[in-house]
């Protein structure tokens, strides 16, 4: 069906009110980061700063922890990121593939973990680390991130699974694969793009998380970025400039991880597998 | 080429039985079909075959050999999907070789046995495609190349051809029975398409709500039908059936079914009284002599021949005539119903000889 220009004027347009609305917020960000601490609050509010400096990130960069929470927060995001996609990668193959007792049970068990609010569990969670010797650090938040995030991501794999048909496999085995070998052959590849996709899911999560990190890390040796944020915030002022130019740093390893994985993204791998 | 051998095999799912103590010898080299309705049991006791699905009892051998604990690796057998299954991620070349490289086959080899395949399915110039910028008959003639490479001990196909046009399909089951006749594979085919286990089968396994309802030749099936289910089953269009109980009038039994009355030429060893089911094949229907008329309800032409819809006595009764006749609705018309050309069926639906 032909459509008229104004569909298409008022589609584009809506189209284009919307990233503004997302990505400005981003723009600020990269904005108040670049314009140098005297025009801050000289200046009023304006789209762009008459002067841009690196000021505040040579700052960051240099004479701030920053550096020490990134490192950290890369540490945990990979490691988490990783993990989950290992666990919720064999139990989404279990619930897609299988038939076995107590299945549903186990299903509706992982999703019970999905309706608490997180603040509930913060103080539990503290009391079962505490004697562990897992709190103040990174493993302890490992540990955290890849339970709170292995039964979703695990409902995410599951249907990256159901997705393959079964017959791959089968054909796979009766032209001499063991399982494990057709799952490593022709379900893996497969479901790359579903792996890549959680992996970036948790990842993000890892990285952006705040509560647990606070509550359970007081040392700024084991900080994460988003707690290092924070310190930025003093009792008698807040340093704009050299938050913001902390936050458009911490994009950086989110968008390069988007970039990496995109390829794995694009849809359609699996077309023509069967009748089509 | 091995025999397959299936004793007293039964299949459940939880405690949904699915197959009934199904006896199938299949002899080394042979063409075997099973073909019946949806949800008989067909697929299952192939996948059973297969590897893919666990016997509940019973034993499976292949080539002398008990599989029943073997996984489908160990069986050597290859099968054709109705899906095709090829692995997407794989060109042509390399999904006709996985179960070569799995055996650790060398390169020369696979080349070997690739291109012999390729050559002979007419694949060569699509061995670096990948599966989805193939047609539906190039898939499936992958999926037929991908069985025949590895020399297996049996084919097994399940239904192979019910994804393509009317006329491909015309086209593959030849080249299926060709090559069925040049690797000299025993195989076992299944379809719920009459023409196909017509066409291909050296014998055929009629199955019904999972048992084996008759096994034998083609012409066997079509021509003397073991119970009720096979005679309805097997031919297009199906056979005429209707009640009837046996009457005596002079030396003659009659079939009577309300006003229709059937002479036999003999007794058959039925005796008056006898309920049964009376069938006859549309073409064997006689039309413009005999001692009954009918009235023309519907005329269907199908090219080849006619397919004659009539009201006979009160019952409906299809007749096939490759004759162009020219009938009108509404018209009478002679039908005889040749004593030797009925099969009668006793009240358990089981063929009266």
């Amino acid at each position: 069906m032909m459509r008229s220009a104004l569909y298409w004027a008022s589609h584009y347009l809506l189209l284009a009110l919307y990233v503004l609305f997302a990505l400005f917020p981003l723009f600020w960000l990269v904005k108040v980061a670049l314009t140098p601490n005297e025009l801050l609050y000289s200046e009023g509010i304006r789209l762009w700063p008459s002067r841009i400096s690196a000021e505040h990130f040579r700052f960051v960069l240099a004479h701030s922890d920053f550096p020490l929470y990134f490192r950290n927060s890369l540490i945990v995001s990979s490691a988490t990121a990783v993990i989950v996609a290992l666990v919720s990668g064999a139990c989404g193959y279990g619930l897609s593939r299988f038939v076995f007792r107590g299945k549903s049970l186990l299903v509706a068990l992982l999703l019970i973990t999905q309706m608490f609010p997180l603040v509930m569990l913060v103080a539990p969670m503290f009391r079962l680390l505490a004697p562990l010797g897992l709190t103040n650090s990174l493993t302890g938040l490992v540990i955290v991130y890849t339970a709170f995030n292995a039964p979703f991501a695990t409902f995410l794999m599951q249907s990256f699974f159901d997705g393959i048909p079964r017959e791959l496999e089968e054909a796979a085995m009766i032209d001499g694969a063991t399982r494990f070998g057709a799952f490593l052959h022709i379900l893996l590849p497969l479901t790359l793009p579903g792996i890549a996709a959680t992996g970036g899911f948790v990842f993000t999560a890892a990285w952006s998380e705040l509560l647990f990190a606070l509550m359970l890390i007081s040392s700024a040796q084991a900080s994460t970025f988003p707690v290092g944020l924070l310190s930025f915030v003093s009792k008698f002022s807040v340093d704009f400039g050299q938050m913001m130019a902390a936050g458009v740093l911490a994009l950086i390893p989110a968008c390069l991880f988007f970039l990496f994985i995109q390829r794995y993204l694009v849809r359609g791998l699996t077309a023509g597998a069967v009748k089509g | 080429m091995s025999a397959i051998d299936i004793q007293g095999v039964s299949k459940r799912f939880g405690v949904t039985p699915v197959l009934h103590e199904v006896d199938l010898a299949v002899a080394a080299g042979e063409f075997v079909v099973l073909v019946g309705p949806s949800g008989c049991g067909k697929s299952t006791l192939l996948r059973l075959i297969a590897g893919l699905e666990e016997v509940s009892a019973g034993s499976i051998s292949i080539g002398g050999r008990r599989v029943n604990e073997l996984p489908p690796k160990a069986r050597d057998i290859a099968m054709v999907f109705q899906s095709y299954a090829l692995y997407p991620h794989m060109s042509v070349a390399h999904n006709m070789a996985y179960s070569l490289r799995l055996q650790r086959a060398s390169k020369q080899q696979i080349a070997a046995a690739v291109g012999a395949a390729s050559a002979k399915l007419g694949l060569d110039a699509l061995l670096e495609r990948k599966p989805k910028a193939l047609s539906g008959g190039q898939r499936q003639r992958v999926a037929m190349g991908r069985a025949i490479v590895r020399k297996p001990k049996a084919f097994l196909f399940d239904e192979p051809l019910s994804n393509l046009d009317a006329r491909l399909r015309e086209h593959m089951r030849a080249e299926i029975k060709k090559l069925h006749r040049e690797l000299g594979a025993t195989s076992i085919y299944v379809t719920h398409d009459q023409i196909e286990a017509m066409t291909l089968a050296d014998r055929i396994v009629a199955m019904n709500a999972g048992r084996v309802q008759q096994i034998g030749s083609p012409l066997e099936l079509y021509d003397r039908p073991a119970n009720l289910f096979v005679a309805g089953f097997i031919g297009s269009p199906a056979m005429n059936m209707f009640p009837a109980t046996a009457s005596r009038s002079q030396r003659q039994l009659r079939l009577v079914h309300g006003r229709l009355a059937v002479e036999l030429d003999h007794d058959r060893g039925l005796v008056e009284g006898t309920a049964l089911t009376v069938g006859i094949r549309p073409e064997h229907v006689v039309l413009g002599a005999g001692p009954l008329q009918g009235i023309v309800d519907l005329v269907e032409p199908t090219g080849l021949g006619t397919i004659i819809h009539l009201t006979l006595c009160g019952a409906a009764l299809k007749a096939f005539s490759l004759e162009r006749l020219s009938l009108a609705l509404g018209d009478s018309i002679a039908v005889d119903l040749p004593s030797s050309r009925l099969h009668l069926f006793d009240v358990e639906g089981r063929r009266i000889p």
